[in-house]
């Protein structure tokens, strides 16, 4: 009971707030609408920068500067801070942020002829940085596990708290993913397919955190997913064995279908490839739809303002409920994605490891 | 659009921090993990079966414990039970031997009785003759007179001294 009259405080001063906030507001600016761009703003989010926005105070934005590496046309390496930029307004060393057109926010230099074009640019952005900043986290987290196990005994004891909980996920991945779906060969994949899930559930719950060290859209980056998906398309079609390639270039189908024309083999060859670009676009898409989610909602809040007070404090309420609950849909499908991930690549492993079928007519 | 293009700079950081996560957790990480969990797995099993044959063991134990404790009372049983038959046997034969002593003391006394008796009898005759002898003397004494009677007496003494 008194868990529920917290609730409804809460509540309660959470409308006043809003009310009192709405009336100031349509005091001081009266004239001020929304001008929010909320498609703008929301891609901006799910989008990578060269700087790590958190807030912007009085117009001022207030961002962490992230380091510059770019390879100018000239053919000559800089290294610079992204303040340099002063959030995409300067230019610094022939280098600017463009703000329109093809490479929008994106780093460009003019050439010889006037054009913007795209330098070579291993800028450390925010999701390059978030991602290694993740990584050594995530290193730091399984080695200290790894080194609980090293320093003792098999008789011993068992982990308990953090350490249990790793070595629960990474048995439950071991013994209900990568088993069941690659078979006898199993234990050679498992380094991997655990990397995988681990690398991609940590960036997933890393993510859904909202300001930094969260916040960054690393896992709904087409890049990453792409990394990810040609990892395991790697790994498929060079550990396949023989029956595997058999099966793509001379299936087991009536004649006609592989001589003159090679329907099966061009279905089946195209299928090598589709697999891993599923696997890319579907982790990109969740992670990204999520994020625009969460967004979109919270805009919601600033979208109603010019209706008037009632009707933004009944949204902003709407909002931070919507809000809540698609966090805590998003932290499953940060587990689901990483899930599924993991098990296709493993069911993707297990189809190249076919043996040669015995006893068939 | 940007989303959907692959950024270049991302793709060979995210290839670096990935192939750098993987090559540490796959070789130095993971396998131990994974490995000790194995190992912890087929330890409780082997302790398992052992604590089964441990267990097996301890009611063979208990099982034979019984068994020997039963035959030591099956033997206590037989050795009591012997040992009453020899006790009745010692007593019986005790008591054949003490009747056949008792029958000889017996017998000697009744053969002593007898020639006490018999002693005493014929001693009892000779008193009795010495009486007789004296009474007949006083009787003689006494009725010599009467010569048909004394005769009869005399006669009647012999009889009966005869039938004796």
């Amino acid at each position: 009971m008194k868990f529920f009259k917290h609730i409804i405080l809460f509540t309660a001063l959470f409308f006043a707030s809003v009310v009192i906030v709405n009336a100031q507001d349509t005091e001081q600016h009266p004239a001020k609408k929304s001008d929010l761009n909320v498609t703008e703003l929301i891609l901006d989010h799910v989008g990578d920068a060269y700087d790590w926005h958190i807030t912007t105070i009085d117009g001022h934005p207030v961002s962490i500067p992230l380091p510059v590496i770019v390879r100018g046309s000239n053919g000559v390496w800089h290294l610079f801070s992204s303040s340099r930029f002063e959030h995409g307004h300067a230019e610094y060393a022939g280098f600017s942020i463009a703000h329109e057109g093809k490479y929008k926010g994106k780093i460009v230099e003019r050439n010889a002829a006037g054009e913007e074009v795209r330098p070579l640019d291993f800028s450390l952005t925010k999701n390059a940085f978030s991602l290694v900043m993740s990584s050594i986290v995530l290193i730091i987290l399984i080695m200290s596990c790894a080194a609980w196990y090293k320093k003792r005994k098999v008789e011993e004891a068992s982990p308990k708290g953090f350490i249990a909980m790793i070595e629960m996920l990474i048995m439950s991945i071991v013994d209900d993913v990568v088993k069941p779906c690659i078979g006898k060969n199993y234990a050679r994949y498992t380094p991997y397919l655990l990397t995988v899930f681990f690398f991609i559930f940590f960036n997933n719950l890393l993510g859904i955190i909202p300001i930094f060290p969260g916040g960054a859209n690393v896992t709904g980056n087409i890049a990453i997913t792409c990394v990810l998906a040609i990892c395991t398309f790697i790994i498929v079609n060079s550990f396949g064995t023989k029956e595997y390639w058999k099966e793509i270039f001379w299936p087991d189908v009536p004649m006609w279908l592989k001589v003159p024309i090679p329907i099966m083999p061009a279905i089946e060859l195209v299928g090598v490839f589709t697999k891993p670009f599923a696997l890319m676009i579907r982790l990109f898409a969740n992670i990204l739809a999520g994020h625009a989610i969460v967004l979109g909602l919270t805009c919601m809040i600033f979208l109603t303002v010019s209706l008037g007070a009632a009707m933004n404090t009944g949204m902003s309420v709407l909002s931070v409920v919507m809000t809540i609950f698609i966090d805590f849909v998003e932290l499953l499908v940060a587990f689901i994605q990483a899930y599924v991930f993991t098990m296709l690549s493993a069911v993707f492993i297990g189809l190249s490891q076919i043996e040669a079928h015995h006893g068939k007519s | 659009m940007s989303l959907l293009t692959p950024d270049l700079g991302l793709l060979f950081w995210m290839l670096f921090s990935f192939g750098v996560v993987f090559f540490i957790l796959a070789k130095f990480g993971f396998p131990i993990i994974v490995k000790m969990v194995e190992e912890r797995k087929a330890f409780i099993d082997k302790s398992l079966e052992a604590a089964k044959q441990a267990n097996e063991r301890l009611a063979g134990i208990q099982q034979e414990g019984e068994r020997i404790l039963k035959h030591a009372r099956e033997e206590e049983m037989r050795i009591l039970k012997e040992a009453e038959e020899i006790r009745n046997k010692v007593i019986d034969e005790a008591k054949g031997q003490a009747g056949i002593e008792a029958g000889k003391l017996i017998e000697e006394a009744k053969s002593a009785i007898r020639k006490e008796k018999e002693m005493a009898l014929r001693d009892l005759r000779n008193q009795m003759a010495i009486l007789s002898i004296g009474i007949a003397e006083k009787v003689l004494r006494k009725s010599l007179d009467n010569q048909p009677a004394q005769r009869e007496l005399v006669n009647q003494l012999v009889e009966e001294a005869q039938k004796n």
